[in-house]
C-alpha cells in the first residue's frame, strides 16, 4: 500500500490541518487563533469532499436523465460537510462572542496579558 | 427536607417544581470553601514566561508528529477517485438510483439531507438557532452590561449613519442588495432541482440584509427588520420545519396513506416536503447571518 501520490488531496488535507493547530497553539492573539480554527475546519472539508470523488463522475444532480449509480459520484461526504460548515459557523460566531466580551473587560486580545490581568484582578 | 428521600427522588420532586433547591445552603457553603482552598496550581508569571520556549518547541513538536502520523495513515487509505473504494457503497447506490422515486428531487443531495436524513437538517438548525441565542445572552445590550462610554460611542455612530454622506456605498447597496436577496430566492427556490438549497441560499439573503445595514445604518433596518420579527422568523421557522417532517413521519411509519404529492421531478412545485423546508431552512440562515452581523457590530438586532 503506497497511496502517499494518488492521495495527494487528503495529503494537503492533513498538512492544512496541522497548520492550523500549530496556529492555534502559538499564536497569542485570540481572534488569530479562531482563525487557526477555521483552517481546521476547512482541512475537515477537504478531506471529506476528497473522500467522496471518483474520477469522471458527474455531479449528484439529475443530468440528461440518467438513473444510473455508477454515473455520479457520491452525494453522502456533500451532506455531512454541510454539517461541518453549520457547526464551524456557531462555534467561530459563540467564540468570537466570547472574546468580544473578553476585550470589552480587559481591553486588550493578547492571551498573556488576559492572564496576568485576571490574575491581578484576583489579587495574588 | 427532613425525611430522606434517594437522589432519584429528589430529582423528580425538583422537575415537578415541588422542591426548588436540593440543599442548597450547604452547596453553596460547600462552593466558597472550595474556593478558599486554591486548589489550583499556581505558577508565577516569570515561571510561565521562563517556559515559553519549551511551549512553542512542544507545540511545533507536536504538530509536526501529528501530521507525520496522518500522513502515514493517509498513505494507506483507499486510491483517490477509484469507483472501487469502500465509501461507495450500497447506501449511494440507494441515495442515487431511487433518490428521484422516492423523494422526487432531482438535486440528489437535497433528497438527502431533507427527506432521507432530515432529522439531521433539523439538528443543524437547532445547532444555528442555538448558537444565535448564545451571542445574544453576550452581547446583547440591557443596563446591566452598557456603560456609558459605549452610549456614547453608539450614539456617535447613528450620528455618523444619519449625516455622513458615503455615496458610492449607498447607490451601490440600494442597487445590489434587492438583487442579492433576489438570487438568493432563486437558490432557496430551486433547491430540490440545482445546486444550492436552504443554507447557500440563506446565507446569500443574510449577505443582502448585511450589505443593506452597513450602507443606510441600523436605524433604517429596524424599520422593517426588529428583534421580533428576528425571533418570529427563527422560532416559526423551526417550528414549521418539525410540524412538516413530523406528519410525513407520522404518516408514513403508520401507513394513513395521506402522502404528499411528489409531483413531476424537475417541475418547481415537486418534490413533497422538501421544497417548504428549504424556505424554513433559508429563513433562519438569513436570519441567523443577519443577526451575528448586528450582534457584533452593534450589540442589537
Amino acid at each position: 500500500m503506497n497511496h502517499l501520490g494518488t492521495n495527494f488531496y487528503e495529503a494537503v488535507s492533513v498538512i492544512l490541518f496541522g497548520i492550523g493547530f500549530m496556529n492555534l497553539l502559538l499564536q497569542n492573539n485570540l481572534i488569530k487563533k479562531f482563525i487557526g480554527l477555521n483552517i481546521m475546519d476547512t482541512a475537515v472539508y477537504l478531506f471529506l469532499a476528497a473522500k467522496g470523488y471518483i474520477w469522471g463522475r458527474m455531479a449528484p444532480i439529475l443530468t440528461d436523465g440518467i438513473v444510473d449509480a455508477s454515473y455520479y459520484i457520491n452525494p453522502i461526504p456533500a451532506g455531512l460537510v454541510l454539517t461541518g460548515i453549520v457547526v464551524s459557523v456557531s462555534v467561530t460566531a459563540f467564540s468570537l462572542a466570547l472574546v468580544q466580551r473578553l476585550y470589552k473587560h480587559y481591553g486588550t486580545l493578547n492571551m498573556d496579558e488576559i492572564m496576568k490581568l485576571s490574575r491581578e484582578e484576583e489579587g495574588e | 427536607m427532613g425525611e430522606k428521600k434517594s437522589v432519584w427522588e429528589h430529582l423528580k420532586a425538583w422537575v415537578d417544581g415541588e422542591e426548588v433547591i436540593l440543599d442548597a445552603d450547604k452547596y453553596i457553603v460547600n462552593r466558597s470553601k472550595r474556593e478558599k482552598k486554591n486548589w489550583r496550581r499556581n505558577f508565577s508569571m516569570e515561571y510561565i514566561r521562563g517556559n515559553v520556549k519549551l511551549y512553542r518547541f512542544l507545540s511545533i513538536a507536536i504538530s509536526v508528529l501529528f501530521i507525520g502520523i496522518m500522513l502515514s495513515v493517509v498513505n494507506d487509505l483507499p486510491e483517490f477517485g477509484n469507483p472501487a473504494n469502500p465509501a461507495d457503497n450500497e447506501v449511494m447506490e440507494r441515495y442515487l438510483e431511487s433518490g428521484i422515486e422516492e423523494t422526487g428531487a432531482t438535486n440528489f443531495v437535497a433528497g438527502m439531507i431533507l427527506d432521507y436524513r432530515a432529522f439531521d437538517t433539523f439538528g443543524e438548525a437547532n445547532v444555528l438557532f442555538l448558537a444565535v441565542m448564545c451571542v445574544v445572552l453576550l452581547l446583547k445590550k440591557d443596563q446591566k452590561n452598557y456603560s456609558a462610554k459605549e452610549e456614547q460611542e453608539n450614539r456617535e455612530d447613528d450620528f455618523f449613519d444619519e449625516n455622513e454622506k458615503r455615496p458610492i456605498l449607498q447607490i451601490g447597496g440600494k442597487l445590489l442588495a434587492p438583487l442579492i436577496i433576489l438570487y438568493g430566492i432563486y437558490v432557496i427556490l430551486n433547491g430540490h432541482l440545482s445546486p444550492g438549497g436552504g443554507f447557500s441560499g440563506g446565507t446569500i439573503i443574510g449577505a443582502g440584509l448585511i450589505l443593506y445595514a452597513s450602507a443606510y445604518g441600523q436605524k433604517k433596518m429596524q424599520t422593517f427588520f426588529t428583534f421580533r420579527t428576528f425571533t418570529l422568523i427563527c422560532v416559526g421557522g423551526l417550528l414549521t420545519y418539525c410540524a412538516c417532517k413530523s406528519y410525513s413521519f407520522f404518516t408514513g411509519a403508520n401507513h394513513v396513506g395521506f402522502e404528499i404529492p411528489k409531483g413531476i421531478p424537475g417541475h418547481i412545485l415537486s418534490a413533497g416536503f422538501i421544497l417548504p423546508l428549504n424556505i424554513c431552512v433559508g429563513l433562519i440562515v438569513a436570519c441567523t447571518m443577519y443577526g451575528f452581523y448586528a450582534l457584533f457590530t452593534k450589540g442589537d438586532i
